[in-house]
């Protein structure tokens, strides 16, 4: 166990250093470049003297070479500085880090809350109208583009009704906990809505086939009541796979992220990452980017333990496959 | 039951058509698709019949409301909002469907390849598939949407066609939206391996590419279909979603995706701007999730519940 640890350790972390090379390569092709950045407000600057500045920050170099140069710097801590916020880039990202985790945990806790229930009634009558509307509403969530939904939430609740803010983390001057709080309600009922047409599908696909075992039928044999066979015995081994996608959904989470972070004016990861590519701040993008992998990573490796820490049946089996 | 009772009923296709039919949600929405379609595609003749044409600028008539020569009103500029809607359709379904074709032409041979062969391509290709579904994709997609094509060595008179951006985008989102028809194409290859005729077919010597192509292929059919109609409405979501952004289709043309883009700021004064291209990502998208489900129930009854992918 502890070897196989160790190699999906050793795999992750090769992941990330391919994907760092890549989206390093692929924000060196991104429009304009820093020269550019610097000397744009100076009219006096000839082309000579750019040429020489370019010499001087080591970008006449070859790719290869001044991504060595970055790994190098990173790897003694060195991530460079934000061109937009004149600021570390993680000085940057550690606060917005912490606005995603709590938008994304909020989401996916709301997303949980409503689909187990959802997911569990539809998997008691298997082609009941219960069942096929909670299907119908599960398609239409898929469906709905995100930022669209948002925008209706938006019309419904900031513009018609009035209620909710339109965006934002928190009022200016307020920052009180329920002003907080009431910042994130679009946002994270934006979030949540794609997640929980997923999870109510996987919880009904499971539980109906964990309705069909063995243990199951013993359970009710022996006079156990339905609401225990179904909640204890069912639902139990039935979330497994439901834990796993979670994780593994992770990188579509983050994803959903940005799209709401960019409605709401969110300061968190996503909408950071996104102003980052689009106002050519270089070190901020790629270290957000990176992060998000290898996050969504971590996350994959996560499910890869807790399947087999949940199914002692695979453990057993010896490797942890999927 | 004797089989000559009836024998023109069972034909499998036949079958196949009458599990369709009886899946209401996926027929209605067959019918849905279709009328986008003739009517995206019939969008001149509607401009002739309005007497106004796409690009018409009316700076005196901007979000004007519906009216007899505007039937749902004007945009910003005051052009037409049901002919833009109608070309922005044009392209969001053109984009839709032709990412959707290359990504299952990818898919089908990776998911092909993968399962006839097996052992440590096998394991390599789906480990590579599993890294693409959970990276963060759309952070990824918008900087390769960014990318200067300039910088890869494109000249300019092509970079800023209108045919390049897209292509563009069909380009980027076959990257990533080749992986469910992969997995799919590779599960039935699997199965269809261990089957007498490929056995058949192995002994006699037939090398292994005219195997897959004449053999497995056909017979891989129905799952492939069916992934590479869910794998459209994904995409067309993927689409809308960079357009909006700003790095999709390019103005001044119409997706609707880019349609929204200006929206948000409008949505206090002219609320419908948001609605209608929305709406219409949003039922076309659900039809074909609805159509996949559909083919799948008919063409592969016994694989069950059905997935809608992420």
């Amino acid at each position: 166990m502890t070897r196989l640890i160790a190699a999906r350790l050793g795999q992750s972390l090769v992941v990330v250093l391919v994907m760092s090379f890549v989206i390093y390569g692929l924000i060196g092709l991104m429009p304009g470049d820093p020269i550019d950045l610097m000397i744009s407000a100076d009219p006096n600057v000839t082309a000579a003297d750019a040429a020489r500045l370019k010499a001087l920050y080591g970008l006449d170099r070859p790719i290869w070479a001044r991504y060595l140069a970055w790994l190098t710097a990173a790897a003694d801590g060195d991530l460079g500085y934000s061109r937009l916020f004149s600021r570390p880039v993680l000085e940057v990202l550690g606060p917005r880090l912490a606005n995603t985790a709590l938008l994304m945990s909020l989401a996916l806790g709301l997303a949980l809350l409503i689909a187990v229930p959802a997911g569990v009634a539809a998997a008691r009558r298997p082609g009941s109208l219960l069942d096929r509307s909670i299907n119908l509403v599960c398609f239409a969530g898929v469906s709905v583009p995100p930022f669209w939904f948002a925008l209706l939430l938006l019309l419904l609740f900031a513009v018609v009704l009035g209620w909710l803010p339109a965006g934002g983390v928190e009022t200016i001057g307020d920052g009180g906990m329920l002003d907080r709080a009431r910042h994130l309600i679009l946002p994270v009922i934006t979030l949540s809505v794609a997640s929980v047409a997923a999870y109510t599908r996987h919880v009904r696909g499971a539980l109906i086939e964990v309705l069909r075992e063995d243990y199951v039928r013993t359970a009710r044999a022996k006079g156990l009541a339905e609401r225990p066979v179904v909640w204890r015995h069912g639902l139990r081994n039935a979330l497994i796979p439901v834990v796993t996608v979670l994780a593994l959904d992770f990188g579509a989470l983050f994803s959903g992220a940005l799209i709401t972070e960019t409605m709401f004016s969110y300061q968190g990861m996503g909408k950071t990452i996104y102003d980052a590519i689009m106002g050519n701040d270089y070190n901020l993008a790629l270290v957000g980017l990176l992060l998000a992998t290898a996050l969504t990573l971590a996350a994959n490796f996560a499910a890869d333990l807790a399947y087999g820490w949940l199914d002692p049946r695979i453990r057993y089996r010896g490797g942890v496959e999927r | 039951m004797s089989v000559l009772t009836h024998p023109r009923a069972s034909t499998p296709r036949r079958l196949a058509w009458r599990r369709f039919q009886s899946h209401r949600l996926a027929l209605v929405s067959a019918v849905v698709l279709a009328l986008l379609v003739v009517l995206a595609l019939a969008a001149p003749l509607i401009a002739l019949a309005l007497g106004v044409a796409v690009d018409d600028v009316d700076l005196f008539l901007r979000l004007g409301p519906p009216s007899g020569a505007h039937p749902l009103g004007t945009d910003v500029l005051g052009r037409d909002l049901l002919l833009r809607l109608l070309h922005g359709g044009r392209v969001s379904l053109a984009v839709g469907v032709s990412s959707a074709m290359v990504a299952a032409v990818i898919g089908t041979i990776v998911g092909i390849v993968a399962g006839f062969f097996g052992g440590r391509l096998d394991a390599v290709l789906m480990r590579f598939a599993d890294g693409v579904i959970s990276l963060p994709l759309l952070p990824l997609l918008i900087v390769l949407a960014a990318v200067d094509p300039g910088k890869i060595g494109i000249p300019e008179s092509i970079a800023s066609s209108e045919a390049f951006s897209l292509y563009r985008i069909i380009g980027i989102i076959s990257l990533v939206g080749w992986t469910t028809v992969a997995r799919l194409a590779r599960a039935a290859t699997m199965a269809l391996r261990e089957r007498d005729f490929i056995q058949v077919a192995v002994a006699q010597g037939f090398g292994p590419a005219r195997i897959m192509v004449r053999h497995i292929l056909p017979n891989a059919a129905s799952p492939i279909l069916v992934a590479t109609t869910l794998t459209v409405g994904n995409v067309i979501l993927f689409e809308s979603v960079l357009s909006f952004l700003g790095l999709g289709i390019q103005p001044p043309v119409a997706s609707w995706g880019n349609m929204l883009t200006g929206a948000q700021e409008l949505i206090w004064q002219a609320p419908m701007q948001a609605v209608w291209p929305g709406m219409l990502i949003f039922v076309t998208v659900i039809c074909f999730n609805f159509l996949g489900d559909g083919l799948q129930d008919a063409l592969d009854p016994r694989s069950g519940t059905g997935t809608i992918p992420r």
